[in-house]
């Protein structure tokens, strides 16, 4: 390995260079090693482990039964749950996300403004979202109460008669969708908020000497300049909403009915509930791979916008 | 990081620009030289401010109505807590407790473990941050600053784990805890036992390294200026003593950012303690307030206030370094 006497001492300063390299190079495998090992086991061996496992019937106690696409095809063509549980949650994302968008753009609107006491407001938007899932929905279970709960006793004194928010099967769905909504438009609103940010004050400048009203300012500048952020919020919705389960786990266990039962309930609930380990693995693969798409659309526009 | 820094400014400068705007007009009207200006368009100018402070004024109120239904639930949570039993569930209803109670505080602590489970959850939350803070840090540092064949790829490869559902890995990982290797009454094939199925072992394994940190510290490193890399090496000092003389005392905004995210993100997952604990003594505070309930009786009052105490560190947290989160939110876009 060392270098000859016979060499120059270009060589020699070469040798050195190498030498530095190589050693920054092994410095760096191993710096990255533990990640790396990690990502390996936690990450990518489970993927395809259980991309196998959805191929099989696995009770966790006996080996793993090969069945081919069985349970794929039960999934997709003759099992009502998971019919149901697809169709609640793709409600349950369409009811959240305009209604989410809707009220998060005008709260960033609204605390776009150097105002006294403003960063109250915006740190009070934003307390919902640092607040864990479980602890939201205790709370909300406490406040959709349907004798005793905050809600119905303000309706009460409007003489709206006691609803049963999570108890009526025609409900319960809107029910967690007005907790989710409530939850969520903190988080959107900073990112609208960034994006609000970003717009060059000199277009709405030019507007002003136009003599644009403030709806047009909104219609012409505003909004169409946020259209990316619309377009991270809609895909990162989509994402988080599809995976819904704290909330339908710890209020209503995918009742009455099955009427709050979510595609991310039924994996855990086939999982370790019924140790059809299988079928769930089927379900979350599915349910991977509509992520997934969502994921590659958004990475796809955003790359085609900064070319 | 450079981004958040811009984006802290922006905020600021677009700040600046707006007061300038909404009040340097109006002084500009009152101190300004009235003399020779039309009385007329004076007048309009007083309108114009007249209907500039009722808007401003509108918009106060909407926000106040807005930060009632936000914090609202909040408020109530809390003063259920304090409220005795006989007003908590009294009609008509009682708004404000008479008299503050702490029966449903200690009620919580003494009927059940809540206790253990603060104690779990602290354990396991400190644990996960204190490990991700290095190992993070640490790929961060090579991912920024070192040259070895494949560091993009390898880069690119752990970054798209961010879309990967946590339900699809969740399976596998639930076997590899329960079958593993010579834990908990396993033999070397990972039969007959529990594996690290109610340990804190198992508990630990799946936040120990966070996708976020390292992109958040290799964002950040790579800000550093290199020169202190080369005036460094020059001096003999090894990569390791760079990464950790060097870049982390420097990096402490960022890793106080990477600490909050973890410790939060810990602190309030659900899904992972509810599928590897069964036992009484190893659950986490998020199951431990499902102890509360029954499936047609719920304990509120010490529901709520298990619910406040659970609550309690993240919001101190938050409210304490509000622009960590934010900066997380913005460089990301992602929740930690």
């Amino acid at each position: 390995m060392g270098p000859s006497a016979s060499h120059g001492v270009s060589s020699l300063s070469s040798y050195w260079k190498n030498r530095a390299r190589r050693h920054a190079m092994l410095t760096g495998y191993l710096f990255v090693a533990p990640v790396v090992v990690y990502v390996l086991v936690i990450h990518f061996i489970p993927i395809a482990s259980s991309l196998y496992l959805s191929f099989t019937n696995y009770n966790i106690l006996t080996a793993p039964k090969w069945v081919g696409v069985a349970n794929y095809v039960k999934l997709l063509f003759r099992d009502d749950l998971f019919r149901r549980a697809m169709r609640n949650t793709a409600q349950y994302s369409l009811e959240v996300l305009p209604l989410n968008i809707a009220i998060s753009l005008a709260l960033a609107l609204l605390v776009n403004r150097a105002s006294r006491g403003i960063v109250i407001f915006r740190t009070l938007f934003y307390l919902p979202v640092v607040t864990s899932i479980i602890a939201v929905s205790m709370i909300w279970l406490w406040l959709y109460e349907p004798r005793t709960g905050l809600i119905n006793l303000i309706l009460g004194k409007l003489g709206i008669g006691p609803v049963n928010w999570l108890g009526n099967p025609a409900l319960a769905l809107h029910s967690l969708v007005l907790m989710r909504v409530w939850r969520g438009v903190g988080w959107n609103m900073v990112i609208y908020l960034a994006g609000l940010q970003g717009i060059p004050q000199y277009l709405y400048e030019a507007a002003d000497i136009d003599g644009a009203s403030g709806l047009g300012k909104f219609r012409y500048i505003t909004w169409p300049m946020l259209k990316p952020v619309t377009y991270y919020i809609i895909v990162m919705g989509l994402i988080s909403t599809f995976q819904t389960f704290g909330e339908v786990y710890a209020m209503t266990g995918g009742g009455p009915l099955d009427s709050t039962a979510t595609v991310a309930f039924l994996v855990y609930q086939r999982a370790f509930q019924y140790f059809e380990m299988g079928e769930a693995a089927a379900v979350a693969f599915l349910l991977f791979l509509v992520i997934l798409a969502l994921s590659l659309a958004n990475i796809r526009y955003f790359q085609t916008r900064l070319e | 990081m450079g981004s958040t820094r811009r984006f802290t400014l922006d905020l600021n400068e677009a700040n600046m620009r707006e007061i300038h705007e909404s009040t340097c007009g109006a002084e500009q009207v009152r101190s300004g030289s009235p003399g020779p200006r039309p009385k007329v368009l004076l007048e309009r100018r007083r309108s114009r401010l007249l209907r500039s402070a009722l808007a401003s004024a509108g918009v106060y109120a909407l926000l106040t109505a807005i930060a009632v239904i936000m914090a609202g639930p909040f408020v109530w949570m809390l003063l259920s807590s304090f409220k005795p039993n006989q007003e908590l569930f009294a009609y008509p209803p009682v708004w404000i407790p008479t008299k503050i109670t702490f029966e449903h505080f200690i009620n919580a602590f003494r009927y059940t473990n809540f206790a253990r489970y603060f104690l779990n959850s602290t354990i396991v939350s400190v644990t996960a941050t204190l490990l991700n803070l290095f190992f993070c840090s640490l790929a961060g540092y090579a991912f920024a600053r070192l040259d070895f064949p494949g560091k993009n790829l390898i880069f690119f490869a752990i970054l798209a784990t961010m879309m990967i559902p946590v339900y699809v890995t969740l399976i596998p990982l639930f076997i590899l805890v329960k079958r593993f290797p010579l834990a908990g009454g396993n033999n070397l094939f990972g039969q007959n036992g529990t594996g690290l199925i109610n340990t804190y072992w198992g508990l630990v394994l799946p936040y120990v390294v966070s996708v976020f940190g390292v992109f958040l510290t290799r964002q950040f490193f790579s800000s550093i200026p290199t020169e202190l890399n080369d005036a460094a090496r020059v001096d003999g000092a090894s990569e390791f003593a760079i990464y950790s003389r060097i870049y982390l005392p420097l990096s402490r905004p960022v890793l106080a950012t990477l600490a909050i995210f973890s410790f939060t993100g810990v602190w309030d997952d659900f899904l992972w303690p509810l599928v590897i604990t069964n036992s009484e003594h190893m659950r986490t505070v998020q199951l431990g307030l499902q102890i509360f309930r029954s499936q047609f009786l719920v304990d509120w009052g010490p529901l709520m206030a298990a619910t406040l105490v659970v609550t309690l560190p993240v919001l101190l947290i938050f409210i304490f370094n509000q622009r960590h989160f934010v900066k997380g939110v913005v460089t990301t876009g992602l929740k930690g």
